[in-house]
């Protein structure tokens, strides 16, 4: 191929964001005592798919305490009601189910 | 991922497994790559509770493991230095594209997924910039932000980035200001749903007419150039501006859409309306040149004419067969238009869109069944918000509207070879000058 047969185009894509990698919360040692919340996101029958891991727990770890938690409004908006309850009241969560 | 990391509760997240690929690089866009993630099978959506259950007894199907190992692990192995720290990373993107071939380019824009899979034009320095001579802005000047979902991280975009895919798409110089407002919309038209949704443009005022775009017959179809090219070009801009359209990673409609061609672009045929223009309902001036942008597009219903003695009923029939979720877009042919004025005394757009609005009607029961609607209303009316918390208290036999009056839309184009007419299902978004963008 001789350069005379190369040309030069433009990228198309945008441009991206940088990306601030966020840290995850330090995990329990146990579950046993603990609560846990099932935050419901409210979409295609997730809150059934809850109730059954709750019925789970119910069974298998009973030592733990489940809240069956559906989001305020829908899956698209923040929810800092929800969230503020499950830091206060909660010490771990389960989110589901996104698809 | 925000109470993960804004409220600091240990969290898992469920998905199904037809989501990995998306939930994963969401996650990792966020900046949360190693969060904890767990999946069950496709779909849940349908399935009764003792299904349920053996998705929860049962296994990840991506990893084999039992879904609630998996869940408790996720919520008590200690992180091991993974996910703890705080990184940077600088995701620039290069102005030119490593010099080669034509033929080698051409398959390069198309293994890189950053065409339509119909032939392009190249974006050479000069005919990107016999395209940016058409525009007083700068090169460099930010038009906007575009993302495909609301998860994802919003990608940022200047005149020239605007202007080599305007250049891909056939579009010619003079096209450019449309084609920039669309842009400057920041509203996708790859946007990524499972629904398969596309987007809709519509051009009002003098720049129809300067760019000879065609409002009349075939107005919908492949037979003009500006209508043709400038709805691609959004198509294409919106793909690659947004960081992506890409199945599985950054697009899920599962069945996908022909109207994410051209993104249903047209200009009103404003001449042959009997109503004021789209633009000047939303405050423009009738000089002004706009562009409006509707998305959800995927539902049609159409008639041909309005009949003396049932009208109504062909109406509110075609209004029943569409989903509730999506508020409906009259697409009046210009003999429907005055139709519409003959039979119903509609003088104005928005007595039609008046009597649309108390006509669209159906049970309550039926209504709050609709999965879209238990989806995205039926939690805002249990929040609280109106109007659908007062329809929420409906009995369920009560006849109830199924949408928002200012939701309700009406557009007049076509040739006036009959008066077929359809209503789209499109939720209108924003209207945008051009002429801020000559």
């Amino acid at each position: 191929m001789s350069t005379s047969d190369r040309i030069t185009v433009l990228n198309p894509m945008g441009f991206a964001p940088k990306v601030l990698e966020k840290p995850l919360a330090p995990r329990l040692s146990t579950l046993d005592g603990k609560t846990v919340y099932l935050v419901d996101c409210r979409f295609d029958d997730s809150d059934v798919f809850l109730k059954q891991m709750q019925a789970w727990f119910a069974e298998h770890l009973p030592g733990v305490r489940t809240v069956f938690k559906p989001i305020s409004s829908v899956y698209l908006l923040d929810d800092p009601t929800t969230w503020e309850e499950i830091k206060a009241k909660g010490h771990a969560a389960i989110v589901g189910v996104g698809h | 991922m925000t109470i993960e990391a804004k409220y600091g509760v240990p969290t898992v997240a469920m998905h199904t497994d037809k989501f990995d690929r998306v939930v994963r690089s969401v996650a990792a866009v966020n900046g949360m790559a190693e969060l904890r993630q767990v999946f069950v099978p496709q779909p849940v959506m349908g399935k009764s509770a003792r299904e349920l259950r053996a998705y929860v007894d049962g296994k990840d199907p991506l990893t084999g493991r039992p879904v609630m190992q998996e869940v408790i692990e996720g919520l008590t192995t200690p992180l091991d230095g993974q996910g703890v720290g705080t990184i940077e990373y600088d995701r620039s993107t290069p102005r030119l594209v490593e010099a080669d071939t034509e033929e080698n380019l051409h398959r390069l824009f198309m293994e890189n997924r950053w065409t339509d899979y119909l032939p392009i034009v190249l974006p050479t320095e000069e005919r990107v910039a016999a395209m940016l001579a058409a525009t007083r802005r700068k090169p460099d000047e930010v038009v906007g932000r575009m993302r495909p979902t609301h998860f994802r991280e919003a990608w940022e975009y200047t005149v020239e980035k605007v202007a080599v895919n305007a250049v891909m798409a056939g579009a010619r110089p003079e096209y450019f200001p449309v084609v920039l407002a669309l842009a400057a919309t920041g509203v996708s038209a790859r946007g990524s749903t499972t629904s398969s949704m596309a987007a809709m443009a519509v051009v009002n005022g003098p720049i129809r007419n300067e760019i000879k775009m065609n409002a009349g017959t075939g107005a919908l179809a492949p037979y003009n150039h500006a209508n043709a090219t400038i709805g691609r070009a959004y198509g294409l801009l919106s793909q690659n501006l947004q960081g992506g359209s890409v199945p599985g990673l950054t697009y899920m409609g599962s069945q996908g859409n022909n109207y994410a061609y051209n993104s249903i672009t047209f200009p009103e045929n404003e001449e042959r309306s009997p109503w004021e223009p789209f633009h000047v309902q939303h405050g423009f001036r009738p000089t002004d040149s706009t562009v409006s942008v509707f998305g959800g597009c995927r539902a049609t219903a159409y008639t041909l004419g309005l009949r003396e003695k049932h009208w109504r009923e062909h109406v509110r029939n075609m209004l029943r067969g569409m989903d509730p979720h999506i508020p409906p877009v009259f697409v009046l042919d210009p003999i429907t238009a005055r139709q519409f004025i003959d039979r119903g005394g509609f003088t104005k757009k928005d007595a039609l869109i008046d009597w649309v609005y108390e006509n669209a009607r159906m049970t309550a029961g039926e209504f709050w069944d609709y999965q879209l609607v238990q989806n995205y209303l039926y939690p805002r009316a249990t929040f609280g918000e109106e109007p659908w918390a007062s329809k929420l208290k409906a009995a369920p036999d009560e006849m109830i509207q199924m949408y928002k009056r200012e939701d309700i839309h009406v557009v007049v184009v076509g040739g006036e070879t009959n008066g077929y007419w359809r209503i789209m299902g499109a939720s209108y978004a924003k209207t945008v000058s051009v002429d801020d963008w000559r």
